[in-house]
């Protein structure tokens, strides 16, 4: 029995990360604390950097990685926003850092609770996001997370909810180590700080391309901006072929960047990330005992977004309702517009729900989100496919 | 041909003059030498050489009498400013021909 703190150094110690930095902050305090524990007792072979903020803790996990280290951070909510900079500057650097954000809601006002507002707010800073749907995905998805950073050369934030997995306890199974060094060979870095062969990282970069002293045209800004791109759009083969690869070994395949729960005769599909998405499923059983056809469709990798998976799974649906545990202020939920964003232009004309849901650790009952369905259904009108706003659930 | 025959992925460049391209052309004010003045022509000897050790660039050689890489002098004017002897003068780069910069 493991709760996802835990199951997250886990994930680390068998990674066999060399440098860690991390700043302790609510609910992953409990991460820093297992893991500086599997580095004094000597079960991990790695630096514990103690730093005096997030900033610090991705500034030292970036360095340690341009010199060839495998490196971990793990933080929350206003830790992470405290990172953002270093967040920009981990991905444009093309460094594979990996990072565990235990999602928690971000003030004003205060709340140590669970909501995806942090994670989603650095959506656009080039990293890779996965979001856990319990506590062996956690754990299996740190692993997997070096694979596939160390394979596109970019990062990846584990995102698990606070609370939810974080500091509750379930069955895991914690892989045996000589496997793990199967599946995840030593970092090779792309490129790397050493005195023997001085070179110069990520200096002012002009606007154009330029010609270097060998007479070899490099890149510009843009067309660094470009690569990343590239790099995010392939990303995603990449995971589900490191996802297939891990079930070759472990027994556990996550050769999909989306999961389906009771989807294949499903005329209505709940649509969420994370541990909510596990709650629709309690809500969709709920809602087949009442003669309704509903599935679930958990987004496990948010970026890139999986627009393919999301399209086929969505074709020839009569309702998508979509939970977010998340707001993009003025607009709605990310993964609705998401969602939408990625059904223009296809043939799918299925109508669309929003629900903003649990925010601040709002608690976010199985019995609501069915209620929810059910008044999409009644309120649906044929060829209605669009509301303005997202719809709340709370008490206002 | 673009740049990604380059193979990196990231910034990257190696310490060598004219890494970042001809710095030189950055320059709108020119970096004019009056020999007379200059301490090493004057006493014919290595000497002074403060412009050399002064120069952010590294452009400027510690040689009698001093030359200045115009490829790669940016115009920042601290030789100028740093001359004991003012014998260095910063001048609009428009304003003198070819033969004048000598």
């Amino acid at each position: 029995m493991l709760d996802g703190n835990h199951a997250a150094a886990e994930g680390v110690r068998l990674s066999r990360a060399q440098v860690i930095a991390a700043y302790p902050i609510t609910p992953q305090s409990p991460v820093t604390e297992k893991l500086s524990e599997f580095v004094e007792r000597g079960e991990l072979d790695a630096q514990y950097v103690a730093v005096e903020s997030e900033h610090s803790a991705l500034a030292v996990c970036t360095s340690a990685s341009m010199v060839g280290a495998r490196v971990f951070t793990a933080t929350s909510a206003h830790g992470l926003a405290y990172m953002h900079e270093m967040l920009h500057w981990a991905a444009g650097a093309r460094l594979p850092v990996v990072l565990a954000c235990v999602n928690r809601a971000i003030g004003a006002p205060w709340s140590v609770l669970n909501d995806q507002q942090d994670s989603i707010s650095q959506r656009d800073t080039g990293w890779i996001q996965i979001y856990a749907r319990n506590n062996q995905e956690v754990l299996d998805s740190i692993i997997q997370a070096y694979r596939i950073a160390e394979s596109v050369y970019v990062p990846v934030m584990i995102c698990y909810d606070g609370y939810v997995l974080s500091h509750t306890e379930m069955p895991v199974a914690v892989p045996r180590h000589e496997d793990v060094d199967r599946f995840l060979p030593a970092y090779r870095p792309h490129t790397i700080l050493d005195p023997a062969n001085p070179k110069n990282y990520n200096l002012v970069t002009l606007a154009n391309p330029r010609v270097n002293a060998e007479g070899v045209l490099c890149h510009g800004y843009m067309e660094l901006r470009y690569l990343l791109q590239e790099a995010l759009q392939n990303a995603g083969e990449i995971i589900v072929r490191v996802g297939g690869e891990f079930g070759e070994v472990f027994g556990r395949s996550y050769a999909n960047m989306v999961w389906e729960y009771r989807l294949d005769d499903a005329d209505v599909v709940v649509v969420a990330m994370g541990s909510l998405a596990m709650e629709a499923t309690v809500a969709a059983d709920m809602l087949r005992e009442a003669g309704h056809k509903v599935g679930v469709l958990g987004l496990r990798v948010f970026r890139p977004f999986p627009k393919a998976d999301v399209a086929e799974a969505l074709e020839k649906r009569r309702l998508v309702v979509v939970f977010d545990k998340n707001i993009s202020y003025g607009l709605e939920g990310a993964t609705c517009s998401e969602i939408k964003s990625t059904l223009y232009g296809s043939s799918i004309r299925t109508v669309i729900r929003n629900y903003i849901v649990g925010l601040g650790g709002r608690d976010v009952k199985a019995r609501e989100m069915a209620d929810a369905v059910n008044r999409s259904l009644l309120s649906m009108k044929e060829g209605d496919l669009n509301e303005e706003y997202p719809e709340w659930i709370c008490a206002i | 041909m673009g740049t990604r025959d380059c193979q990196h992925i990231c910034d990257e460049s190696s310490p060598a003059v004219g890494e970042a391209g001809k710095t030189g052309d950055w320059r709108d004010s020119f970096p004019k030498i009056d020999r007379e003045k200059c301490l090493p022509v004057r006493q014919n000897k290595p000497a002074c050489f403060l412009c050399w050790l002064y120069c952010p660039e590294a452009v400027i050689s510690k040689t009698v009498p001093v030359q200045i890489d115009m490829e790669y002098c940016k115009g920042c004017g601290i030789c100028a400013e740093i001359c004991p002897a003012r014998a260095i003068t910063m001048v609009s780069e428009g304003s003198l021909s070819v033969a004048e910069k000598g």
